[in-house]
């Protein structure tokens, strides 16, 4: 039995810009702005890094492959850069690859960095992509679009726990609701705006049955950690962020070709939970996990992780939405950042931008969205679609 | 004896009543009025989906090892180099020891097909050859060809056993007839005065080639039970019936007023329809029209009894849905430059090496069954995907095309950029096990609904004009009536 990295690691800084249609700044401007944050947070100087993770995923848009565009914007003196992708978790990828350098002890100290700069495209939505998932799949796969694969899990979920239209879209309605309602207390958001549960459930349909506040944002941003060996953590601050957790799972293809796959959850997603909370020895994520960051790139992919996390049991998060469980005052806050629905998601910047604000919230630094003595706190970091996919999953404790 | 084994035909689901396209252009040229519908194509099919589907029509089911050719007749082929009955015949995925061609340049190439196969098969060249006829116009708005024309394919299994209508006999004729042309640069056609077509064509060597026939094997227009000739203009097709001393009653419909004219499909399609009410000891004489005219005598059988029924014809005509746009119609046919959104202008490459590889799958829709557990999946896989089984390597080829599946969920994108929005696709579970995503066609949002049954239908799946790669593909479709 492989022993984990529980409790070897540290996140030591963390830096987040503020995420937005940043017409002004480029990628490499992100960059810059979350690598300030983060070492100044850390304390310490560019040259105590050892080694860097950058993850970016539509490379094509902005930076361009490879990770000399971070080696080369932060001037790195020459130290090892690798560049992680994996779907909309590359973010977590990149965090995971420093994570494991200094658990192997192989560096005293790395940065990872997620950018994404997804508004030099010309227009609304993730860029398209036909080879997204390979030259194969643009012969074969359907016209379809990431707001379109998220909705098919949306109509199953439904059509299997016999939801009216109108109760499904009430559902994932109180679930836009809340998160927007969290953003309005995050200066970081892009959008900060609180929007009611009657116009999220009339917007204009982007792919049936999910509307417009349905879908997260598409934002421009950046997000940066500095980890440490957890040994010596306590010599850079008093309140290290330490990793209890940290499990990926990647679909073997047969939710999309098996038939064995419900449609209404994310196994990757249950399988990550079940391991991380193996090695973070959590017997009972309902009870014990205080709050988490989960990818919620749509309201009902957020719906579904509280089942795949095992914060509510299986077709009844509906009632736990309805009682407010994960609202910021609920038994369970999620979001409280106001999520991937009012923070957009960057690609590469997502997975940190989560971590940073379980980094806050851990250390009582999270202001007028502080939850309550938190314990561990979540990421859940997805990628790719119901059907095919990877999610990661980190749990963080003090 | 030699003739046909099976027949199927094809008409596309949309019809456009020759009202709407009135009300938008006739005030061009009030003269032109026809009334009627017409069978319109969906924006994703063309001459050589048609095929496809006039041909899975007409084998519904019959053993594709034993087809030793597939022909392929149009005016209309997507490509010009790149054979389109090549594309037909891996869509139906045939064997590829067999003899493919494609018959163009005219609207009698649909008979001109006919006659190869069935001389082919005389000949001991061949003992089971499909000819398909299909037809996919594009008019120039305004035109007298918007209303004439429809779309529609036929298709026609031709063999030497087993056949339910001999042929007795044919006759041609071939004339440099320029009544309509197109040159190879040009998309719209130009036509000459209709008298002339009329008088000079129709009245006259669709005539010659019907009468010579009738000389040549020393029969009247009385013995014949159906007599099957396309005409554009609905009065001379009644006048040619006169000429010829046969009765209305003896007279196939032309189906102008519900298809249109299909082109080098029409006097197949006619034959098709034809074929649908005949009875054994029915003689059928079918002449077709353009460069000339070939008529062809078939004499049918007892086995017409046991034909094969698919939806040929007659129940293609009456499943349909009204396309109360004109404008969707332009769209339809890519006449009018649309909006697509930036997201819609990006078009990658399609690799051809990729596309020859993988042809069973992309073409024939073969997947693999693991031989040890009986899985199917698509695409194809060389690791079985059953959690419990794992096998490496032990794969045969399974092709997912005929097969009914169930609409395990879908969506209606309208972000995806699409020529007819929403972009409707789910994930289809197959009859007999197989899962895998698809664009859904011929169906609206409202009417789709989870665990709905679907069939599969070959269409186009995209088109990349800068390359000029029309892109084929499957699809999934609420089995229709």
């Amino acid at each position: 039995m492989a022993e984990g990295i529980k409790d070897k690691v540290a996140i030591i800084g963390m830096g987040c810009t503020k995420f937005g249609e940043l017409w002004g700044k480029g990628a490499e401007d992100l960059m810059i702005d979350a690598f300030k944050e983060a070492i100044e947070d850390a304390g310490i100087e560019k040259k105590d890094i050892q080694a860097a993770w950058f993850g970016t995923h539509f490379e094509e848009h902005s930076v361009g492959k490879g990770a000399t565009s971070l080696a080369m914007t932060l001037k790195l003196p020459f130290i090892p850069v690798t560049r992680t992708e994996n779907f909309c978790a590359t973010g977590s990828e990149a965090l995971r690859g420093a994570a494991y350098a200094v658990a192997a002890g192989a560096y005293d100290i790395a940065l990872a960095l997620g950018v994404e700069k997804l508004k030099d495209t010309g227009y609304g939505g993730l860029p398209g992509g036909q080879n997204l998932m390979g030259t194969r799949f643009r012969l074969i796969g359907p016209n379809m679009t990431a707001p379109g694969a998220f909705a098919m899990m949306a109509t199953r979920y439904l059509a299997r726990y016999r939801l009216s239209p109108d109760e499904g879209k009430m559902m994932l309605a109180r679930v836009s609701a809340k998160s927007h309602h969290n953003g309005v207390l995050n200066p970081k958001a892009h959008l900060r705006r609180e929007v009611t549960e009657e116009q999220i459930m009339n917007a204009p349909i982007i792919a049936w049955p999910l509307g417009l506040f349905d879908c997260c944002g598409v934002s421009d941003g950046s997000a940066a950690a500095i980890v440490t060996k957890a040994d010596i953590a306590r010599k850079f601050r008093p309140d290290p962020v330490y990793i209890k957790a940290l499990q990926i799972a990647v679909s073997s293809g047969e939710e999309m070709m098996y038939s064995n796959w419900d449609g209404t959850h994310v196994e990757s997603g249950y399988r990550a939970g079940i391991k991380a909370y193996e090695e973070a020895g959590v017997k009972n994520p309902r009870q014990e996990i205080s709050m988490a960051e989960v990818h919620d790139c749509f309201s009902i992919t957020e719906a579904v992780t509280m089942e795949d996390l095992q914060f509510s049991p299986r077709g009844r998060v509906k009632e736990d939405i309805a009682a407010g469980r994960f609202g910021l005052d609920g038994e369970q806050p999620i979001q409280t950042d106001g999520g991937l629905k009012c923070f957009g998601h960057p690609i590469g910047a997502s997975g940190l931008r989560m971590m940073y604000e379980m980094y806050k919230q851990l250390q009582g630094k999270a202001g007028e969205r502080q939850v309550k003595n938190p314990r561990f706190g979540v990421t859940h970091n997805m990628g790719g679609f119901p059907a095919m996919n990877v999610v990661s999953m980190f749990i963080v404790g003090l | 004896m030699i003739g046909i084994k099976s027949y199927g035909a094809y008409i596309p689901r949309y019809r456009i009543d020759r009202n709407v396209i009135y009300s938008a252009m006739g005030w061009l040229n009030p003269a032109i009025y026809m009334a009627g519908e017409k069978a319109v194509a969906n924006w994703d099919e063309d001459s050589i989906s048609m095929a496809v589907a006039a041909a899975i029509d007409c084998l519904n089911g019959m053993e594709r090892g034993k087809i030793d050719g597939l022909y392929l007749a149009t005016t209309t082929p997507p490509y010009m180099l790149r054979q389109n009955s090549g594309i037909v015949a891996g869509a139906l995925d045939l064997r590829s020891e067999i003899r493919t061609a494609d018959f163009a340049g005219s609207t009698k190439s649909g008979t001109s097909g006919l006659l190869s196969a069935l001389d082919a098969i005389k000949g001991g060249g061949a003992g089971n050859v499909l000819t398909c006829a299909s037809d996919c116009r594009t008019s120039k708005p305004g035109s007298a060809q918007e209303h004439l024309y429809g779309d529609g394919a036929a298709a026609l299994l031709l063999g030497n056993e087993g056949v339910i209508a001999t042929l007795e006999g044919h006759c041609s004729v071939s004339y440099d007839f320029p009544d309509r042309w197109r040159a190879s640069d040009e998309r719209f056609e130009h036509a000459w005065e209709d008298r002339f077509i009329r008088d000079e064509g129709y009245g006259r060597f669709m005539i010659e080639a019907m009468s010579g026939l009738l000389k040549k094997y020393n029969l009247t227009i009385k013995d014949f039970a159906k007599v099957v000739y396309p005409c554009l203009y609905p009065r001379e097709h009644a006048a040619i019936a006169r000429r010829l001393g046969a009765e209305p009653g003896q007279i196939q419909d032309s189906m102008l007023p519900t298809v249109g004219d299909t082109g080098s499909a029409s006097p197949l399609m006619m034959l098709v329809a034809a074929l649908e009410e005949a009875r054994p000891g029915d003689k059928i004489l079918v002449a077709s029209f353009g460069s000339g005219s070939d008529a062809l005598f078939f004499q049918v059988t007892e086995g017409i009894g046991e034909a094969r029924a698919g939806r040929a014809v007659k129940k293609h005509l009456a499943s349909k849905k009204g396309l109360p746009s004109y404008e969707r119609y332009l769209a339809f046919r890519n006449i009018i430059p649309m909006e697509m959104g930036m997201r819609g202008e990006e078009t990658a490459t399609t690799s051809m090496s990729l596309l020859f590889r993988d042809r069973k799958m992309v073409l024939s829709l073969c997947g693999s069954k693991c031989k040890r557990c009986g899985t199917p999946q698509y695409p194809y896989q060389r690791v079985c995907v059953n959690p419990d089984c794992g096998s490496v390597d032990e794969m045969e080829y399974y092709r997912f095309s005929g097969k009914k599946g169930t609409l395990f969920t879908y969506t209606g994108d309208n972000l995806a950029a699409s020529t007819d929005p929403p972009a409707i696709y789910g994930l289809i579970d197959f009859e007999g096990g197989g899962r895998f995503w698809f664009d859904l066609t011929d169906c609206d949002l409202e009417a789709v609904k989870v665990d709905m049954p679907v069939e599969m239908t070959f269409r186009r799946k995209y088109m990349d004009e800068a390359r000029g790669v029309h892109g084929y593909f499957w699809k999934a479709t609420p089995i229709r009536a």
